[in-house]
């Protein structure tokens, strides 16, 4: 094989190399991320849009339709309960799908993540830059869903944004928060055990998360109401309802915000943990 | 500032720590007394007490059976293992003290594809070169450079799926030599290849020695050892058993010819006149027959022929001793499970 000779001059002194900074390989990991993004934008789209757009249509335009329409318990559409929540849902669900499962899969039955892992940068650094792609597109998740649930319903669905701060932030710490949660189930489901991850942490998480109900309208059910504060979705729904949807009963600012900011902190550091001790033995 | 530098390194103390963190001047790798377990259940003593050397441009290798320890020693000197005791200094840094420099002189195969499947064969080269910290020219120059001589060009567009298996661990060793790292680390780099693209593989390495780079490689195939690695560590149980220039282990043995004897029969008075011959100086028993070590070259084999006879011949091959002699005579086993 003569064509392998000269294949290593060791004279790494040429000027196409750049500084093998952290900062340079974690800039070449979002290109990864990106390009291969960009690749399965189909299938991106899809799993994104389906099923909020299924949802809006059957209960927003279907059930209004056939007179099976329903309403919050002050008179609002129901179209208008579902804006904050769908959103909220296509922000996690991307998180899980975009960090969750690959990690899983690269880990556990590839380990792709290898050359990732072998760039010269602290192995925390590529669990922090899965983290903040996965953020990237989960806003992107959260801005196509929007039009769907805003204009699909056959009902008026009423939003208006007062505090845009309040939704940045809002939008911000649940696109972190997506990001960090796929992280932990990436390093802790098995590639065999996704099937399961699903019915017992996705299926659940959603409807418990106060996606389809505000959570002050859960009063009547008082333990439940209790119960579902452990998921950290009942805060990011909440939080853009008071964003969205300010008319509709929500809970405190300072609550919502404080509880999202804590699971936040605990998801990512929890994540980031998991992710060391999953790559060094 | 500059009095107190001066006055450190003249100091002895300081020498002798520049010394220990940099290993001899020709030292590339430096392992000393390193041992690794992992707490388990079960408790497993993996690495036990190692010392190595490798030197600038040396490509060394690690033999020893499945188990033996080899890719524990490689996970920790590429990073991926913290030593329980003991260290390693690669490249001139302590692998325990800054892996991340570590990682920027190493380039790693390890006995996995760990190829990016969601990337295809070119993207996995440029890609790369992105977290080394070329900007996108240069790293797409590279990458259809490292394509062309290791003639994967006409897959660029393909998917690592897609990949024999013997162009996908070419992939692997041209991503792993992408940034130019000083040392390169091969684990197990042609198990599960087919014969032609094992030579292929040899021939890569061999033109490594030639650039200059150090190579550490890990195999159970001795021939492997053999045929590309300057020096080889023997290794088993997590120890190192012996360690030097293949052909001088191989002399070590004091036999030039082994004559293997597939017998319906082993009697002990066999034995006993096989070891009677002049240039016989050991017999062994091996699985359905014996080994007889014999210091003269084929002279002595009609002898031994004639001898086992008696027993049920069914079979003899007359070799020379190869690394697996050398790794029989040191455990009393076979390398290959």
């Amino acid at each position: 094989m003569s064509e392998t000779t000269a294949v290593r001059s060791p004279a790494p002194a040429t000027s196409e190399f750049g500084r093998p900074t952290a900062r340079a390989a974690f800039v070449g990991m979002m290109i990864r991320d990106a390009r291969v993004l960009r690749r399965n934008i189909g299938e991106f789209l899809g799993r994104t849009l389906i099923q909020p757009f299924l949802f809006v249509f059957v209960f927003t335009y279907v059930f209004p339709k056939i007179g099976q329409g329903f309403t919050g318990s002050s008179g609002e559409s129901f179209a208008t309960i579902l804006v904050p929540g769908l959103v909220a849902v296509a922000i996690v669900f991307t998180g899980i799908m975009a960090v969750g499962l690959p990690l899983s899969i690269e880990f556990g039955a590839t380990k792709e993540i290898e050359d990732r892992l072998m760039a010269p940068l602290p192995v925390w650094a590529v669990a922090i830059e899965k983290v903040v792609f996965a953020a990237g597109q989960s806003l992107l998740a959260g801005l196509c869903v929007f039009p769907l649930v805003y204009f699909i319903p056959a009902t008026n669905v009423s939003v208006h944004v007062s505090n845009w701060a309040l939704l940045v932030i809002v939008m911000a710490l649940a696109c972190i928060l997506s990001g960090s949660l796929g992280l932990v189930l990436g390093c802790v489901v098995r590639p065999e055990k996704i099937g399961l991850m699903f019915a017992i942490v996705v299926v659940p998480l959603t409807f418990l998360g106060c996606v389809y109900y505000p959570w002050a309208q859960l009063a009547p059910v008082r333990w439940l109401q209790v119960v579902v504060l452990i998921n950290p979705l009942v805060y990011l729904c909440e939080g853009l309802r008071a964003a969205l949807t300010p008319e509709l009963p929500h809970m405190a600012t300072w609550a919502f915000l404080g509880a999202a900011v804590l699971s936040c902190a605990l998801l990512l550091v929890a994540g980031v943990r998991l992710f060391v001790r999953r790559v060094i033995t | 500032m500059r009095l107190v530098a001066q006055r450190q390194y003249r100091s002895p103390r300081f020498r002798l720590d520049w010394l220990v963190v940099n290993g001899t001047d020709s030292s590339v790798i430096s392992i000393e007394g390193l041992s690794k377990v992992f707490a388990g259940p079960p408790r497993v003593t993996a690495v036990d007490g190692i010392d190595l050397q490798v030197a600038r441009a040396e490509t060394f290798g690690l033999l020893g059976p499945n188990g033996a320890g080899k890719t524990t020693t490689v996970g920790i000197c590429t990073t991926r293992i913290r030593p329980t005791a003991g260290r390693a200094v690669v490249a001139g840094v302590d692998v325990t003290r800054d892996p991340v420099a570590v990682k920027r002189s190493i380039g790693v195969v390890t006995q996995f594809n760990t190829l990016d499947r969601a990337c295809t064969v070119w993207e996995n080269l440029y890609l790369h070169c992105r977290f080394f910290g070329m900007s996108a020219g240069p790293a797409r120059r590279r990458a259809d450079d490292l394509l062309t001589r290791f003639r994967l060009s006409e897959h660029a567009a393909a998917l690592p799926a897609q990949l024999s298996g013997g162009m996908a661990q070419r992939l692997q060793v041209a991503r792993a030599l992408a940034h130019r790292p000083t040392v390169l680390f091969l684990d197990e780099p042609t198990a599960g290849l087919d014969p032609q693209s094992r030579l292929a593989l040899w021939e890569i390495v061999a033109d490594l020695k030639r650039d200059g780079v150090t190579v550490l490689l890990t195999t159970h195939y001795m021939e492997e050892a053999d045929a590309l690695c300057e020096r080889v560590a023997i290794i088993d149980h997590g120890k190192v058993l012996v360690c030097d220039d293949p052909a001088k282990l191989k002399r070590g043995l004091g036999a030039e010819t082994v004559v293997n004897l597939h017998l319906d029969q082993v009697t002990d008075d066999l034995q006993g006149r096989l070891r009677a011959l002049p240039a016989v100086v050991k017999v062994e028993p091996v699985e359905g027959g014996l080994r007889v070590m014999v210091t003269a070259g084929d002279g002595a084999v009609p002898a031994i022929a004639h001898e086992a006879l008696g027993s049920g011949l069914r079979d003899m091959s007359v070799n020379e001793p190869s690394l697996e002699t050398v790794f029989i005579n040191l455990t009393g086993r076979e390398l290959r499970e």
